[in-house]
């Protein structure tokens, strides 16, 4: 009978990055105890709203529309992440997508069509059935049949190094405080986006406005510990991954439905009445990424995307029904903005949109304004169609840059360069090595899986030796 | 047929969930919904009984409770098909529905006590304690236009009950939105198909939470086994009466015959799928559940399962004394079955079937994902 607080490997976190740790370290013969931050019911951290994983792939499947090759997905990654991360490690995570869907297939996940409206990812991303919570689910199933003992409502709160022995996990599970032995941790905690004072070093008060897209579990406590004890920092820490969502969205945890798709199709507004930033920039998924920071930046945190009649029915609707008026003064007064500089603001923007004419979203049409400041380079159709439509939006953040620096192994890594014995890293909170900024759709969870598994092999090797371990994982690859 | 804050809180949540979308890929249901901008009742009554209550759309939601979006689509579905069996039966009778187990325990114990006194009233009481045998021996208990003429009553009566509610129903569905318009011959013959095999009880594949922990295909499987045990009892009773009346073999039939072959199928079949749906509801998940469709579920799975006993005991022990009690106590259990049919859970393949063929409809019209 196995002692309940102490294990050859103890995964920190319950996300898609520490089920597949867990299965890894498990598989290998370790026994694995997974601590996971939430009650059972929220468990699964920020993977319960993912929906998609980014692979290499050489063919179109019955779920992909297209091959997405190595060149091609390097280059994608350079593009929006700006070359400066370790390129080895990128490159080890994208070879390694090759195989993890038939992982995750092995592991009980089932797949489908790409979700209407997201044709930009039907050719390299594959969509699980059910989206992440369904994926965590399938993976805590297969986890706790392979083994792996659960405990929720674990929060840990520091790593000791025992030396030789290995390490201590403090922890309190369910409100005891425990001290628990293991040979070798991951961590796979996640950001600390759900954190408002941490946030509010970097941005103030104005920290207090914005939104949490994801589980209010990720506090960064783990994150904070491994930097305390002398990791390796990567990633800006005021870094964030933001849009823009309904202002009226819960504070935590309101996921995809509070997504705010309307954006350029009228204008944006801020508290003052007046337009900040071209709404005709660009389209999906950029100006899905570019709208979070841009409201961060305006007095109060809040803005108003406001359209009429000719737009409303050509994006997917949020959660919240809009609010609506026959007038631009009648849609006004539902608000606490400057009214009269509102009103001017739609005047000036009518005057310098073309008239009539209707938009093509599918391109960028080259409908622009004249001699408007700030201009809207295309889809400018004037706002003359009532009833006429807004929705509040605060930026919404997904998830923070900041982690701790890791090596080919998953081993966290201190300043000196030296790895932190017996702790290694997966998941969101090392990410920052493969994707130092920007945002690449379903790649979080390639790094998750990848990383995960990668960790979960370490670690038991580490614990049980790793001629054990690797024979060991071979018999359980075989019966698998 | 909805009370206002019913509707409003179905399309509340079914706005969430067309943000969302995520749940597409499981079944009908959310294809459906994705394909209508306003839910007006007839939408939400289409949806409802789309839905085959496989609970896959709740375990993979990141919104239900005690998140504050308080998402529970299987709920809302199940209790708008309650409203649906209450509002196309005829009479209007919300209270045979709201209080299923007591109205059909009520209606079946009236049965067997109906055709107890019927027989010893007019068949003397001797005949309930004796054993017969040979041709023609049920009949000796029972006269048979004394079972056929009430069970043609009784089955016209179901008959003309359900086809009026599928009628008022069918109208209904042609008026909610997008609506295609014509349900042609194509979609009759795929909904048929998606029925049979219980296309939308798979989950796309990850099978459904019954029990409530993964994934499976246990409960597509025993209610495989309760329609299928309910069509070969039909077809051994079809095969009886021709043999009866067209060839001059009078029942009980020798155990190597078609119609025995078929009822012991028959019985079997039901008394493993009633039995085994009635073991594995509890071990679902309560949270998504309706409480009044629970109760309806268990009132008729427990009546059709102790007709398939009574039937299975009836062959079993049909040359003994005991013959007469079972016959008297299956034909009641039978005339409560059908009689209790258009005011339970009973209806619901009529309403099923529809919903899948304006579904079949819509997904040829609007090339939705073939799954």
């Amino acid at each position: 009978m196995p002692q309940p607080f102490q294990a050859d490997v103890v995964i920190v976190g319950g996300g898609n990055a520490a089920l597949c740790a867990s299965i890894e370290a498990t598989q290998c013969g370790a026994r694995v105890l997974l601590l996971e931050r939430a009650p059972e019911h929220m468990r699964g951290g920020n993977s319960r709203h993912t929906r998609n994983i980014r692979y290499l792939h050489d063919e179109r499947t019955a779920y992909v529309t297209g091959p997405y090759r190595r060149d091609e997905f390097l280059d994608d990654l350079l593009r929006v992440g700006g070359g400066k991360a370790n390129s080895a490690l990128a490159e080890m995570t994208i070879d390694a997508s090759r195989t993890v869907p038939e992982w995750m297939a092995r592991q009980g996940v089932h797949w489908q069509q790409p979700l209407r409206g997201t044709l930009h990812l039907s050719r390299t991303n594959l969509f699980f059935l059910g989206g992440g919570k369904a994926l965590v689910n399938t993976y805590y199933d297969r986890a706790l049949r392979l083994g792996v003992r659960v405990c929720y409502d674990a929060a840990v709160t520091g790593i000791e190094d025992r030396g030789a022995d290995g390490c201590a996990v403090l922890a309190e599970v369910a409100g005891v405080r425990r001290t628990i032995a293991a040979r070798a941790v991951v961590a796979a905690a996640g950001g600390f986006e759900a954190n408002v004072e941490w946030l509010a070093r970097y941005w103030g008060d104005a920290a207090r406005q914005f939104l949490i897209r994801g589980t209010p579990y990720n506090d960064g406590t783990v994150l904070a510990a491994l930097l305390e004890r002398g990791a390796q920092p990567i990633g800006d820490p005021k870094g964030f991954h933001a849009i823009a969502i309904d202002a009226r969205s819960p504070r935590f945890d309101g996921g995809i439905v509070t997504r705010v798709d309307s954006l350029p199709f009228g204008i944006v507004v801020n508290r003052d009445g007046r337009r900040f930033y071209d709404e005709g920039e660009e389209i999906w998924p950029k100006r899905y990424a570019i709208w979070g920071g841009l409201v961060a930046g305006q007095p109060g945190q809040i803005a108003y995307s406001v359209f009429d009649a000719k737009a409303w029915g050509r994006f997917i609707p949020p959660a919240y029904p809009p609010y609506r008026a026959d007038s631009i003064p009648g849609l006004a007064v539902q608000f606490d903005l400057d009214r009269e500089a509102f009103v001017a603001t739609v005047e000036a923007f009518n005057r310098a949109a073309p008239a009539g004419g209707r938009i093509d979203m599918s391109r960028l049409d080259g409908s622009a304004t004249a001699g408007l400041v700030p201009p809207k380079t295309n889809w400018a159709s004037r706002l003359d169609t009532p009833p006429f439509y807004a929705f509040p939006v605060r930026p919404g953040i997904t998830f923070t840059y900041l982690g701790v620096t890791v090596d080919a192994r998953m081993r966290v890594v201190t300043a000196s360069g030296a790895p932190m014995p017996h702790v290694y890293a997966a998941g969101e909170c090392m990410s920052g090595n493969i994707l130092l900024r920007g945002y690449l759709g379903g790649f979080g969870l390639t790094i998750g899986t990848v990383s995960g598994r990668a960790a979960g092999r370490e670690a038991a090797a580490h614990a049980m030796g790793r001629e054990a371990a690797a024979a060991h994982g071979a018999v359980a690859h075989v019966r698998a | 047929m909805y009370e206002p804050e019913f509707l409003q809180e179905a399309q509340r949540q079914l706005g969430v969930c067309t943000a969302c979308r995520y749940c597409e890929g499981f079944c009908a249901v959310f294809p459906a919904l994705e394909l209508r901008t306003e839910i007006a009742a007839g939408d939400l009554t289409y949806l409802a009984n789309l839905c085959h209550d496989c609970r896959d759309c709740y375990t993979a939601c990141m919104f239900t409770p005690p998140h504050e979006f308080a998402i529970n689509i299987p709920k809302v579905m199940a209790d708008a098909r309650v409203r649906t069996y209450e509002h196309y039966g005829r009479p209007r009778a919300e209270g045979f529905f709201r209080d299923s187990p007591a109205f059909t325990a009520a209606v079946a114990a009236g049965g067997i006590a109906a055709v107890w006194l019927a027989v010893a009233a007019c068949m003397g009481p001797g005949v309930l304690a004796a054993a017969h045998r040979g041709p023609g021996a049920f009949y000796a208990v029972a006269p048979w236009l004394a079972i056929l003429v009430p069970a043609i009553a009784i089955a016209l009566y179901g008959a003309a009950v359900a086809l009026g509610g599928a009628r008022r129903f069918a109208r209904d569905l042609r008026a909610a939105s997008p609506a295609a318009g014509s349900v042609r011959a194509a979609a009759v013959w795929q909904a048929a198909r998606d029925a049979i095999t219980l296309r939308f009880m798979k989950g796309g594949g990850a099978g459904c939470y019954y029990p409530r922990t993964r994934g499976t295909s246990v409960r597509r499987v025993l209610h495989h086994c309760v329609a299928g045990g309910f069509l070969a009892a039909l077809v051994s009773t079809t095969i009886a009466a021709v043999e009866q009346d067209l060839l001059d073999r009078m029942p009980p039939f020798p155990l190597l015959s078609l119609p025995v072959a078929f009822g012991a199928l028959g019985g079997v079949l039901l008394i493993a799928g009633t039995t085994g749906l009635l073991w594995l509801k509890p071990r679902s998940e309560a949270a998504p559940a309706s409480s009044v469709m629970t109760a309806m579920d268990y009132a008729f799975l427990v009546l059709l399962d102790l007709v398939a006993v009574t039937g299975m005991l009836l062959l079993v022990l049909r040359d003994t004394r005991l013959m007469p009690a079972l016959l008297v106590v299956h034909l009641g259990l039978l005339a409560g079955l059908f009689i209790t049919a258009p005011y339970g859970k009973f209806v619901h393949f009529v309403y099923r079937y529809l919903a899948l063929a304006k579904y079949a409809a819509e997904e040829r019209a609007e090339s939705l994902t073939a799954r």
